[in-house]
């Protein structure tokens, strides 16, 4: 082993690296170095820690120290005194922006991080394949303290006071939908998890299912236990074959434990769980058409009431609960409503999870407290915008929310205020774009993925999204009238207003949230026929300025169809008629002659 | 497999699996071998995981080190895949991203062996419920 008895971590993330954190990496090596210390203590830089309003960070450890607000200068100091003489620098430990009270045990300091880990609790840290693993992290105690000590009732009250709510993006109570199926005498009662994931860029219910399915099947356990039901239907798509793959490895370990089965841990409640594959069609995720699709009829919607709590699968009373909110409930049983209702909003409560995904540096999975800001995940947990470009909105909800902007970065985020800002929480999928993204193609993307998916039973889903679609495709290829704005508004309300579902509900969500939040972009696409940013190819021009220009030929080489003439040493000009807009010519100028109107 | 019947029982097996840890037992792994994490998600593989885990079981073993290797699900840092959690006994977890061949040499030769943190961890950023 080495002689390095101390490291010093520094922070290397966006945040604490926009604050020079790497000249105090810098000025902590050369001071080592000058003290003769190069053989016992190492610098290292890291990623972020997640105190980012604190930055620069440098973590020493193995004494689990964090000094915050580190500067080049103090870096004599610490290292005089830390290395050294084995003396914290007190000045330079964490103090709590609001009472100045200095943090000094490392555990403490962990409230400060912007991530909380609830329905990840396990996720990367547990073995999945491996149940023992599971019930080392107190697995299956919530289901056990159930079963011994609550009646349902008392079960269901303390998810209603959780505050739990539909982490599919629905948002309703979890509770109360458990009492709905309750209530309902049947012989037969059933419940459902949904992991019909579908929303492009979204991958947080794969992820638990994948990292953590002992959660989800302990959790409709206690569902079960709690409605009256004794059988429960994952209903997972077809394309999830590890995660499939893992929740059968874990289903039948529980049985074999006896946690499924018959009398499970000696009570009188028998409980059983077996998977129904979707063949991954969107509308597959909304209740009713899920239900259908796992009777083995056509994946479609039908009109609500009866709602599934009443008459779901087989007519038998049924819950459906995403994977995601199911993975929230153990915890929830362990830690007590009082220990989750304190996590989050006024009317959201507890955690969410967000594939973040897009222009971000940082793309992952991600577990926030519900009234974060949108700030805070994009520039602070993503680490702000891929090559230090501008930002420019987030998709979040997915095909069927809206596009929030620079003016709603500060919005605490949950499921209240994200629709009032005109998108909605969604299932998680959260999309960052920058500058160089085009909100009609973008509109036209998502809307293109909603007409695909379409089930067609309803006319306003099936005929008005095509229809949405061909108008932004007529306006990406440059013979958009201004009238087709608004067209696309009212279109899109009557399709709001009439369709069946869900997906036709909110399937216009993005374009009329894109028109209203970037309405000079709409209008320069059909008054001036321009793309802002660039991305519309039909509205491009290239042109060579004359007096760039050298005659160099290599555009002229490098033109795939032949659009460019001049004779060496004289400007070159493009012929718009052929050309294809590949921007060959303008990747091969050196003398920057080439521009696109 | 031993039937759990209540929650005495439950409670004895993690007993008992606990114990497993602090001494050498088989079903979880034990505190006093080197533990290689490996993140096994869908999205992991795809970005090469199960060939960085092959080459490190392959080349611990080659390489004559006593060490655990368990996969694991997404650990959040897509990023960043395939990322690699090493564990030596008695020290905190490290979480080592963009692991390929090279860098689960290195993870090896510098960190297993000699103790030497490697740049680029990815530390913990987010707060635990259960500690």
């Amino acid at each position: 082993m080495s002689e390095y008895r101390i490291h010093l971590l520094v922070c290397g993330g966006t945040g604490c690296l926009s604050q020079s954190s790497h000249a105090v990496a810098e000025s902590l090596i050369h001071e080592i170095k000058q003290q003769g210390l190069s053989d016992i203590a190492q610098v290292v830089s890291t990623g972020c820690f997640g105190l980012c309003e604190h930055g620069p960070v440098v973590k020493i450890i193995p004494d689990n120290t964090y000094y915050t607000h580190v500067k080049a200068e103090d870096a004599v100091e610490i290292v005089e005194e830390h290395v050294v003489k084995g003396r914290k620098v007190q000045r330079l430990l964490f103090k709590d922006p609001k009472t100045d009270k200095i943090i000094t045990e490392p555990g403490e300091l962990e409230a400060y991080k912007k991530q909380i880990r609830i329905a990840l609790r396990n996720c990367g840290v547990v073995n999945p394949e491996n149940i023992d693993e599971y019930i080392v992290r107190r697995g299956y105690e919530a289901l056990g303290k159930v079963l011994a000590e609550m009646d349902p009732h008392q079960t269901i009250d303390i998810i209603k006071k959780s505050g739990l709510r539909g982490r599919g993006g629905g948002g309703f109570s979890t509770g109360l939908k458990w009492e709905l199926t309750a209530i309902n005498e049947a012989d037969r009662k059933y419940v459902v998890c949904n992991a019909d994931e579908g929303d492009p860029g979204a991958f947080m219910d794969r992820s638990i299912l994948e990292g953590d399915p002992h959660s989800v099947i302990e959790a409709m356990a206690i569902c079960g236990y709690c409605t009256g039901a004794g059988e429960g239907l994952v209903y997972i798509r077809a394309e999830y074959p590890l995660a499939i793959e893992r929740l059968k490895t874990a289903i039948k370990q529980a049985r074999n434990y006896g946690l499924l089965g018959k009398n499970i841990f000696g009570s009188d409640f028998s409980f059983d769980i077996d998977l129904r594959y979707g063949a991954g069609a969107f509308v597959c995720g909304e209740e009713t058409a899920l239900i259908h699709s796992m009777e083995g009829k056509r994946g479609e919607p039908t009109m609500k009431p009866p709602f599934p709590s009443v008459a779901g699968y087989l007519g038998k009373p049924t819950t459906v609960n995403n994977v995601e909110t199911f993975a929230n409930v153990p915890p929830i049983i362990l830690n007590g409503h009082e220990w989750f209702s304190s996590i989050g909003t006024e009317k959201s409560k507890g955690t969410k999870v967000f594939a973040l995904a897009g222009k971000v540096n940082n793309v992952g999975l991600i577990e926030v407290p519900m009234g974060i800001t949108l700030r805070e995940v994009i520039f602070e947990i993503g680490g702000g915008i891929k090559g230090g470009k501008k930002f420019k909105a987030v998709q979040t909800g997915g095909p069927s929310g809206g596009c929030l902007t620079e003016k709603h970065l500060d919005i605490p985020i949950d499921y209240d205020n994200l629709i009032a800002a005109g998108s909605m929480m969604g299932s998680g999928g959260m999309i960052v774009m920058d500058e160089d993204d085009c909100m009609v193609d973008m509109a036209k993307f998502f809307l293109e993925f909603t007409v695909d998916e379409s089930c067609g039973k309803c006319a306003p889903c099936r005929i008005g999204n095509k229809r949405l679609f061909e108008l932004l495709e007529k306006i990406t290829k440059g013979n958009g009238v201004p009238e087709d704005i608004d067209r696309l508004v009212n279109l899109g309300n009557v399709i709001k207003d009439t369709s069946l579902c869900g997906l036709g509900q909110s399937s216009p969500n993005p374009v009329i949230s894109m028109i209203r939040n970037f309405p000079d972009e709409y209008k320069a696409h059909v008054t001036d026929k321009k793309c802002p940013s660039g991305v519309c190819k039909a509205l491009m021009v290239y042109e060579i300025i004359p007096e760039n220009c050298v005659g160099c030929t290599a555009c002229a080489r490098a033109c795939p169809v032949g659009a460019i003439t001049g004779e060496r040493k004289e400007v070159h000009t493009i012929d718009t008629s052929l050309c294809i807009k590949c921007g060959a010519c303008m990747d091969r100028c050196k003398f920057n002659a080439v521009i696109v109107k | 497999m031993t039937k759990i019947k209540n929650m005495a029982d439950l409670k004895k097996l993690k007993e008992q699996l606990q114990s497993d840890i602090k001494t050498e037992g088989k079903n979880v792994r034990p505190e006093s071998l080197v533990h290689v994490k490996i993140a096994m998600a869908t999205c992991s593989i795809a970005s090469g995981s199960r060939e960085t885990m092959n080459y490190l079981v392959d080349e611990l073993e080659k390489r004559n080190i006593d060490a655990v290797v368990t996969q694991t699900g997404c650990m959040g840092y897509c990023y960043a895949e395939p990322t690699v959690e090493v564990t030596l006994p008695g020290k905190e977890p490290v979480v080592y991203g963009y692991v390929d061949h090279h860098k689960a040499d290195e993870i090896i030769e510098k960190y297993i062996k000699n103790g030497i943190l490697l740049e680029g961890i990815i530390p913990v950023n987010y707060r635990k419920i259960d500690d």
